[in-house]
């Protein structure tokens, strides 16, 4: 969309600005059970609203007249649960210039301010009503989120002496929906979680690499022959620094285990059962056993690994019951 | 010997802040509530301090505890690692300082939003830097899902119970021990709240064979301690809780909460490597131990300790637990406040908040004629242990 349509389209509306719509009238006067509602659902405990001896004693309002929480203003003079306004209320348009921008095809809408101002409290028996004005239209911006207009609208609060007890200074965003690239009118999956990453550093960089590359490395101490894991610098048995791998079968027995069932942590299945291995070659690995029903895990059952591709960037050892009885058909 | 560390510093001071689930305040706020009520329990002004220990994982920095409680200098301060395993090791640290001469007196604090802030055992990282220690460690279990302390624990509960025949109903009648002191402790969550042991056979899993009675409460709250020289703590009102003998322990099985590449994991080696000395340096046996406030973030792993510190044979504290020994009357009570089962998580430290209690005689849960408490720290993790006794 050009500039000079932009400006056609100000000089379409702005005749449309500054037109005082109302009144909108009040259902029903300020009432102590509305402020009790309002104050009971809000959490709001100021003993001025309802508290009349409180009042009486510490504030210049009547003691026997409960006093609205100013937060209320714009509730007096709400249209009712099925869109209609109280007695007497205008009929005409407020929103002539939002739909007029909408039928130049800027569409969506965001609230972006509501700066308020209180001039005073209403008391119960007080009755409202209240009139709206759009005071400014900005040219067109460009945003985050679109190309459109900052539209601002003046809400000018009542009371039955036609005097101004509130105002509110509203400014919505009224912009053109961009259109979708082609091929995106799937809604996008939401974000997917993955397993943690484990730290590929010096020490145990080979270790994940192995998986990627379908095995599973145990280091091997190149001056004692001593097997380790999981991955250190130094041998701790006769402190060399110089080491190798072996590659493990992946054979083992459950020396213990648990399965977790709370907090269930995305992206895990649960119950998710974690195995303590100890494999042939003489080390221990945890790792996840998949496939066995809880109940049939047992100290001791024999277990074979399975390296599993979890997810893009991440292959683990998983292990499976080695007699396929006591795993689970899928 | 005659250099020790052993009857040369004493805890006068003892302070905490309310336990709960939302402290609604900074942790910096607990750590000063808690420091100063310490200082007014010891009748000590800020500026006696000297020195100040605490745990490694605490985030408010000494400085501006000291500025804030009114104090005026440090001579001396430490930090502990590995969590709860921490708890003992600033008492170490303060009496090491007071008996060297390089300090006079010593506040140790632990302050912690760990239920309202970052919980334990949500599973998330606490760091996610590559340097960091604990992730290096904790790399070779989390992309399994592994990444909560209840199953890690589960691993020795499990190997316990096929060593020993522990059964699920042993781990129980610690939590219920545990629960009942609660009950009649008005700081403790569960107070006026005991439960049976049916009710912690009901209860759901958590991680096989933890079940949800098994677990302490995430908590919210902080603990804090004057600690000081015989010299001083004579001039001061409150009974002193002799430091008799302290130690930390670190094997090399020991790990951060992951101990499962030793010969075994139904024990708890630090402890068996610590708890001789620990009776020694105060020259005393467990005969003379009253009153045991164990480290408890977990029910399975009280057992041990009673097998590591010489309550029972090996293999032996199910029965123990069975023949009641450790409960309310039992001839070693344990955790009278209702332990971290039961009053809160505050990583230890209200257990040795209790100690000094049972010592001075002003516990809700009193135990009579208390000479002797011996406290732990954290269990799979480099912890320590020390006795208090009645100054």
């Amino acid at each position: 969309m050009s500039d000079s349509s932009a400006a056609d389209i100000l000089n379409k509306i702005k005749p449309l600005m500054h037109k005082r719509v109302g009144p909108y009238n009040s259902w029903n006067p300020v009432s102590r059970t509305q402020i009790w509602q309002w104050c009971s659902a809000m959490g709001d405990h100021n003993p001025l609203y309802l508290d009349d001896q409180y009042r009486a004693e510490h504030s210049e309002f009547a003691a026997d007249k409960a006093v609205a929480p100013p937060a209320m203003m714009q509730m007096w003079s709400m249209r009712d649960v099925n869109g209609h306004d109280g007695p007497g209320s205008t009929t005409d348009n407020l929103f002539e210039i939002l739909d007029a921008l909408e039928q130049e095809g800027y569409a969506g809408i965001m609230a972006v301010s509501y700066d308020q101002t209180f001039h005073r409290y209403l008391e119960e028996g007080d009755r409202a009503h209240h009139y709206s004005t759009i005071i400014n239209v900005s040219d067109l911006k460009t945003t985050g989120i679109g190309k459109g207009f900052f539209v601002t609208q003046l809400a000018e609060f009542m009371d039955q002496n036609d005097e101004l007890f509130a105002e509110a200074r509203i400014t919505y965003f009224k912009y053109q929906v961009p259109k979708k690239p082609a091929g995106a009118s799937k809604p996008s999956a939401p974000g997917k979680i993955n397993r943690i990453h484990p730290v590929e550093n010096h020490d145990h960089a080979h270790f994940w690499q192995g998986l990627r590359d379908g095995k599973l490395l145990i280091q091997k101490c190149d001056d004692c022959g001593e097997l380790r894991h999981p991955p250190q610098p130094m041998c701790e048995h006769c402190q060399s620094l110089r080491w190798s791998t072996i590659e493990s079968k992946g054979k083992g027995t459950v020396y213990t285990y648990t399965v977790m069932h709370y907090p269930e942590i995305p992206p895990f299945d649960y119950p998710n059962a974690i195995v303590l291995v100890d494999l042939e070659e003489g080390v221990r690995i945890v790792s996840q056993l998949i496939g066995t029903k809880p109940d049939d895990i047992k100290v001791g059952m024999s277990v074979e690994m399975k390296l599993t591709e979890v997810q893009e960037d991440m292959t683990l050892p998983l292990f499976h019951a080695a007699d396929p009885s006591t795993t689970e058909k899928p | 010997m005659s250099h020790t560390l052993s009857r040369k510093a004493a805890i006068v001071g003892i302070g905490a802040t309310e336990f709960s689930k939302d402290s609604g305040r900074s942790e910096m706020q607990l750590a000063c509530e808690a420091v100063k009520a310490a200082l007014d329990d010891a009748g000590l002004n800020g500026s006696a301090i000297d020195g100040m220990a605490s745990f490694s994982m605490d985030n408010n920095w000494e400085n501006e505890i000291l500025r804030q409680v009114g104090g005026k200098a440090l001579k001396f301060f430490s930090r502990t690692e590995f969590g709860g395993g921490a708890a003992c090791g600033p008492f170490v640290h303060a009496a090491t300082a007071i008996a060297s001469g390089l300090c006079e007196t010593v506040v140790i604090y632990r302050a912690l939003n760990e239920r309202s802030g970052l919980r334990f055992g949500s599973g998330q990282m606490m760091n996610n830097s590559p340097l960091d220690p604990n992730i290096i460690n904790f790399s070779h279990y989390f992309p399994y899902g592994f990444m909560t302390p209840a199953a890690w624990i589960a691993f020795s509960a499990r190997r316990y119970m096929h060593e020993y025949g522990a059964t699920s109903e042993d781990f129980g009648r610690v939590a219920v021990a545990m629960r009942d002191f609660a009950a009649t402790n008005p700081n403790a969550f569960f107070y006026e709240r005991p439960i049976t042991l049916e009710e912690h056979q009901a209860s759901r899993m958590i991680a096989d064979p933890l079940r949800l009675y098994d677990c302490c409460q995430e908590s919210d709250g902080a603990v804090a301690f004057v600690v000081t020289s015989m010299e001083r703590a004579k001039d001061l009102a409150n009974t002193p809780a002799v430091i008799a003998s302290a130690r930390q322990s670190i094997v090399k099985e020991s790990r951060m909460m992951t101990p499962f590449y030793g010969e075994t994991l139904s024990g708890i080696p630090e402890f068996d490597a610590c708890a001789g000395e620990v009776y020694a340096m105060a020259g005393l046996s467990p005969n003379d131990i009253n009153v045991a406030c164990l480290y408890d973030h977990f029910s399975p792993w009280v057992l041990p300790q009673l097998e590591a510190f010489g309550f029972c044979d090996r293999g032996e504290a199910k029965d123990f637990v069975k023949d009641g020994h450790i409960n309310r009357g039992g001839k070693l009570p344990v955790n009278p406040h209702g332990g971290q089962l039961g009053e809160a998580y505050i990583h230890g430290m209200n257990g040795i908040a209790e100690a000094v209690r049972q010592i001075r005689g002003t516990s809700v849960n009193q135990v009579e004629n208390v000479d002797h408490v011996l406290i732990t720290a954290g269990a799979g993790v480099p912890t320590g242990a020390a006795i208090l006794e009645r100054g």
